[in-house]
């Protein structure tokens, strides 16, 4: 799997600070995210992640710094699974379909756009999902339906924010499989994650984030014990499985199990 | 037959089942958006909030004192709207301070000044006696408004109420639209004041749209559900309010409410669940910023 990243440059930031109220959450953040990159935003809660990921959907400013992106640049966002409210009353079909709402004034849904989200659920195997209630889904459909909302607009990049968090392992592997696919079609994915083994070390290319850019390349590059614990705070060994990095949390003063106090 | 067609003999109560009944059709369709957003409690405040130009307004001026009352409406539904999204204090306090503050106003001008207008009791708990064609065309016309804006931004309202935050990426414009949809909650609760009264029109906002998210997991049946518990509300409600001698909006409220625990024991736990998270997105609008680092 290619991915770190040759094609033209998408969005790129120079030197950009940003933060909420009076807290500055990430400094001088200089990066280019290309047409082929796969990229994985790696480090612990609060150290910027989502901050990262806002710049890049423009829905935050910048408080120093530039952010350039390349004209007509079509982005879609992915949320949070535990930031969606499952209750609320709509099918797969109609959630799928909020996408097209820029430059249509009817309520309703065409024949034609009718035919485009069944495609779009097609393609990721939940067409027989398309008339259930969301609550009914389980963690893996819940992300393929905001995938085919997400791919419905026809996106050149396409933003995650923690997609493996809250779910079981084999929706995690369906997951990385069917963002490796989108990828090979063509489609620029960036996401966060906090997860290395599971979903970092699957990733072509890293960048390791703690209020500001630790480190910038591919799992060989920066899956390395200082990078790490200059991103985590924590020191941790790094083995190799299979020519893959594993991670091992290393607790130097570790509490007996069920022990007293 | 007879309890049904003697008090329509009375033009006053004529009018009053029209405007109740187009009141709770139009609370009840403007309440799903409320409920489904988690601002039951704004609907609350800008009732409240609306008390107090609706006082000061009949001071300044008297023949205007609907669109002042209006205007102050509006405004107080923008300030909170932008106090609750950009500062550090939570939407609720916002509208505890903002609304309550200018309720404090209105009562002290009605005790100060009294009122050209209707009593207090009846701007307080709601009236069929004294109402005028004016209201009625009013009411009618922000009915109309209403159902045009809902239709014509259908998909945005969907949107944004669903997932701020997506829409906001996905090129909708989700301030505007909630100024919008501040502006028509306003709007519709100046119209039914009359009727239903300052302190009961929340009640109304909530109730009907409760009730339809109980019966359905679709929001276009939500819309049309919560639009006829309503208008039936409003309907029975005005009968009721006739027959016991009551204010019109307590009776509205509490045949609105006799649907709802008639509703609860018919659906049981699965109504409630369907109702559950009703509230979970208020803090999300409200600060979406802070939504993760």
């Amino acid at each position: 799997m290619t991915g770190t990243g040759v094609g033209s440059e998408l969005i790129s930031l120079s030197h950009v600070s940003a933060g909420y109220d009076h807290t500055m959450v990430l400094s001088d953040v200089t990066l280019s995210i290309r047409e082929d990159q796969f990229t994985g935003i790696v480090g612990p809660s609060g150290a910027g992640k989502t901050t990262l990921l806002r710049l890049l959907l423009g829905t935050l400013s910048p408080r120093t710094g530039t952010i350039t992106k390349s004209p007509g640049l079509r982005v879609a966002y992915v949320p949070q699974l535990e930031t969606v409210n499952w209750n609320f009353p709509i099918t797969v079909e109609e959630c799928v379909l909020m996408s097209r709402t820029q430059g249509r004034r009817m309520p309703w849904a065409s024949a034609s756009e009718k035919r485009e989200v069944a495609r779009v659920l097609e393609r990721l195997g939940i067409a027989d999902l398309s008339k259930r209630h969301i609550r009914s889904l389980s963690g893996g459909q819940q992300q393929r339906m905001f995938l085919a909302r997400a791919l419905l607009r026809d996106p050149q990049l396409l933003l995650l924010d923690e997609p493996t968090s809250g779910v079981d392992v084999s929706t995690r592997h369906d997951v990385l499989h069917l963002l490796a696919d989108l990828h090979e079609d063509g489609v620029a994915i960036v996401l966060t994650t906090h997860d290395l083994n599971g979903m970092a070390t699957h990733l072509p290319h890293l960048i390791c984030v703690h209020h500001r850019i630790v480190a910038d390349g591919t799992p060989q590059e920066v899956i390395r014990p200082e990078v790490l614990e200059l991103t985590f705070g924590a020191r941790m060994d790094v083995l190799e499985h299979l020519g893959m990095r594993v991670v091992i949390d290393e607790m130097r003063e570790p509490r007996p199990v069920g022990g007293s106090f | 037959m007879e309890t049904l067609f003697e008090p329509l003999s009375f033009a006053f109560f004529q009018k009053g089942l029209f405007v109740a009944s187009l009141s709770g059709a139009l609370l009840g369709f403007i309440g799903v958006f409320i409920v489904l957003r988690g601002m039951s409690y704004i609907g609350h405040g800008l009732s409240h909030s609306i008390f107090g130009g609706y006082a000061a307004a009949q001071l300044f001026a008297a023949q205007f004192y609907l669109l002042g009352a209006g205007l102050w409406g509006i405004a107080s539904a923008l300030a909170i709207t932008a106090v609750a999204k950009r500062s550090r204090v939570g939407a609720d306090a916002a509208i505890g301070v903002i609304t309550t503050a200018s309720f404090a106003l209105g009562v002290a001008l009605f005790a100060k000044f009294g009122s050209s207008g209707p009593s207090f009791e009846s701007a307080l708990f709601g009236s069929i006696l004294g109402i005028s064609v004016t209201q009625m065309v009013g009411l009618t016309a922000i009915s109309a408004v209403a159902g045009l804006f809902v239709f014509f931004r259908y998909r945005a309202l969907l949107f944004t109420t669903f997932d701020p935050d997506v829409a906001d990426v996905s090129g909708v414009r989700v301030g505007r639209t909630d100024a919008y949809l501040m502006i028509v909650l306003s709007l519709s609760i100046l119209a039914t004041l009359t009727v239903i009264g300052v302190t009961l029109v929340a009640a109304m906002l909530v109730i009907p749209a409760v009730v339809a998210r109980m019966l359905t997991d679709s929001f276009p049946k939500m819309l049309l559900i919560s639009t006829i518990v309503g208008t039936l509300s409003g309907l029975v409600g005005m009968y009721a309010s006739y027959y016991a001698g009551v204010p019109s909006g307590t009776m509205i409220v509490l045949v609105g409410a006799t649907v709802f625990g008639v509703v609860l024991a018919i659906t049981g736990g699965r109504g409630l669940r369907r109702s559950a998270g009703l509230d979970s997105h208020v803090e999300a609008m409200a600060q979406p910023a802070a939504a993760g680092r």
